[in-house]
């Protein structure tokens, strides 16, 4: 089970980009040309992710060295220890509906710690690509169209948050198996 | 908000320095800090350069399109207040579409010409409707087949299988957006009853 799905995995990118490619030919896009011109824009993209990465990454830097991580993932432990989430992910997951740019400075984090393919690497991957940052979302939606009283939707919002961090450890759990001691 | 967070992150650290005596760390912490958001950011270039090329075949060949006519079962499931042949109905599917395939770049704007379309469905302007809240629950858990960004992550930090996160993000999203579909019927209906 978990050899084909590690397959799956490795052979789902190729196979998309591959697929995309022959579907662009076949339609008589000019492939080359328009990869170029997409392609143009992911430089500035990336630069423009700069200064908001290096906000994140010095306030969770500072967060983490003074110790006081190691104090959050302490207190908030027998709740966690409940639901089965490891306390090294929790910061993470609190942080990821407020600041998407904050939760992938912690992501990092536990790469340069734990290493990006250990048990933790991946379930931090999945926490991080399972779900949007909530926050921007609800603003930028209502706030496009004038929508004052959002009723329930930052609540639901928020509580699918809560659903995607159990659901990460659940789908790392059923395919990877148990945290490794 | 964010700017309580962020102060928040910084100042608590501080505190806990003075406490535990690493004020010398907190220094230390901030210079490295900086440098890390940096090389992530220079890291990510090739492979978010690479993924916006291949999203604008995707794009230009009509990808969306295709899955959004595949979705449209699914579309008439989530949103029964929406006329199926509402031009809202089109831009609620395209944007699932365009969040499945990993286009953030694609989803935002016509998740915004979704709630646009849904605004003129709207009987109170300032109110949000049930669609609207639906929408929101979908994209704020939106089910995900090809995590970019953290796929180029991995791969700047060594991940010998940088890929190997496709199904477990696929899995993961699955439960999160079939749990926000459900949080926000029963928010719904309770709403309904309160009035």
């Amino acid at each position: 089970m978990q050899e084909i799905l590690a397959a799956v995995s490795e052979w789902l990118l190729p196979l998309l980009i591959a697929g995309i490619m022959i579907t662009g030919f076949a339609k008589r896009i000019p492939i080359y040309n328009t990869f170029v011109d997409g392609a143009k824009s992911g430089f500035g993209t990336a630069i423009r992710l700069i200064p908001h990465l290096i906000a994140m990454m010095v306030a969770v830097s500072v967060f983490r060295a003074s110790g006081a991580m190691g104090y959050l993932i302490q207190w908030l432990e027998p709740v966690l220890h409940f639901l089965h989430i490891p306390p090294e992910v929790a910061p993470m997951g609190l942080l990821r509906p407020i600041s998407g740019m904050g939760s992938l400075a912690l992501m990092t984090d536990i790469f340069k710690t734990h290493g990006p393919d250990s048990w933790l690497g991946q379930l931090a991957s999945t926490m991080q690509a399972a779900s949007d940052t909530t926050l921007y979302v609800v603003t930028v939606y209502f706030g496009s169209v004038g929508i004052r009283k959002m009723r329930y939707a930052l609540k639901v919002g928020l509580l699918a948050d809560l659903a995607s961090v159990i659901g990460s450890v659940l789908a790392v759990y059923i395919l990877l198996g148990p945290m490794p001691k | 908000m964010i700017d309580f967070i962020w102060l928040l992150l910084f100042c608590a650290g501080l505190v806990t320095a003075v406490f535990t005596g690493k004020v010398g760390a907190v220094s230390e912490a901030v210079l490295g800090g900086a440098e890390s958001g940096v090389e992530l950011a220079i890291g990510l270039v090739s492979v978010i350069a690479f993924w916006l090329g291949i999203m604008n075949i995707a794009e230009k060949a009509g990808l969306v399109e295709i899955l959004a006519r595949w979705l449209r079962p699914i579309g008439r499931f989530l949103y029964p207040s929406v006329p199926p042949d509402h031009p809202a109905m089109g831009s609620i599917l395209a944007n699932m579409s365009a969040n499945i395939l990993g286009l953030g770049n694609a989803a935002t704007p016509l998740g915004l010409k979704a709630m646009q379309e849904l605004q003129t469905l709207n009987e109170d302007k300032e109110t949000a409707s049930d669609a609207m809240c639906t929408l929101l629950a979908i994209n704020t858990a939106s089910i995900t087949l090809i995590p970019t960004t953290v796929i180029a992550v991995r791969m700047q930090y060594g991940s010998a299988h940088p890929t190997s996160v496709v199904s477990t993000t696929l899995l993961a999203t699955t439960i999160g957006t079939i749990a926000a579909v459900i949080l926000d019927r029963l928010f719904r209906r309770w709403s309904k009853r309160r009035r």
